[in-house]
């Protein structure tokens, strides 16, 4: 067999094959994708929507029950997503087991963070907390 | 067989150019892009809860020249995204996935995200004279 060619004595002699935890991530990655198609649709349209609007007809907006939920939903898909895409684009590029590790942490943080900031954002427009 | 001796792929520049490749390499990089985009949609929306100042400051560099190109590169880059993404996932299912079956996925997705673009900014512009 080819594939049993194809593999160093290491590899061989180790047998373990693949990481054994990439279908986690597959399909969260897949996951999020589904649920950013209509999302990231309607806010598309809600900002052509919104072209020129001055900051009291943007809040009124977001204040909305059914955008400010949706503004959530979109966000915490987007960061899951972009977080969950950069991580693959670490591992593929960034060969330094350190550097790849550090990277990979700090983004899944940032991610958390910017959604969370942007999640509140949205929440103290709708529950009338803004200054 | 010593690692060494392991087949390597050639040097990614010994290859001709094909769509296939281009779109697969551009999935990737819209994906980087739209990552730094969505740092300015929350930007955005703390800038709506801050007060006028803070919104009039988004405002401004979303209205300069620098400010219009990022926004229709992102435009471009998530509707590339979202079409290639749908494509994605129909390979997903297993189907779709012959040599022609990707070209033709490939040029709709092409012409798709080309038209959604359009659309977008005909439609963003009408909205801002109006």
């Amino acid at each position: 067999m080819l594939a049993s060619r194809m593999r160093s004595p290491l590899g061989r002699a180790i047998g373990l094959g693949s990481a054994k935890e990439g279908v986690e991530h597959w399909w969260a990655q897949r996951i999020s994708a589904i649920a950013l198609v209509p999302l990231s649709l309607w806010f598309v349209a809600s900002v052509i929507a919104l072209a020129g609007a001055d900051i009291e007809t943007v809040q009124n907006w977001v204040g909305l029950p059914l955008p400010a939920i949706l503004l959530v939903l979109l966000l915490i898909a987007t960061f899951y997503h972009l977080s969950l895409g950069l991580q693959v684009v670490i591992e593929d590029y960034v060969h330094t087991e350190l550097a790849k590790l550090g990277l990979v942490v700090v983004v899944r943080l940032l991610s958390f963070g910017f959604a969370v900031a942007g999640i509140f954002a949205v929440l103290s427009i709708a529950l009338g907390s803004t200054s | 067989m010593r690692s060494a001796d392991r087949p390597l792929s050639p040097h990614l520049q010994i290859y001709r150019w094909q769509l296939t490749s281009v779109l697969s390499i551009l999935h990737r990089a819209t994906g980087v892009a739209l990552s730094a985009g969505a740092i300015l949609l929350v930007w955005w929306l703390i800038a709506a809860a801050s007060g006028p100042e803070a919104y009039e400051g988004v405002q401004d560099f979303l209205g300069s020249w620098i400010g219009l190109l990022l926004l229709f590169g992102w435009t471009l880059s998530l509707f590339y995204h979202l079409c290639n993404g749908i494509r994605h996932l129909v390979w997903d299912t297993g189907h779709a996935l012959d040599l022609k079956s990707t070209y033709i996925g490939g040029w709709i997705v092409v012409g798709a995200t080309a038209v959604l673009t359009l659309v977008a900014w005909i439609a963003g512009i009408a909205r801002w004279i109006s």
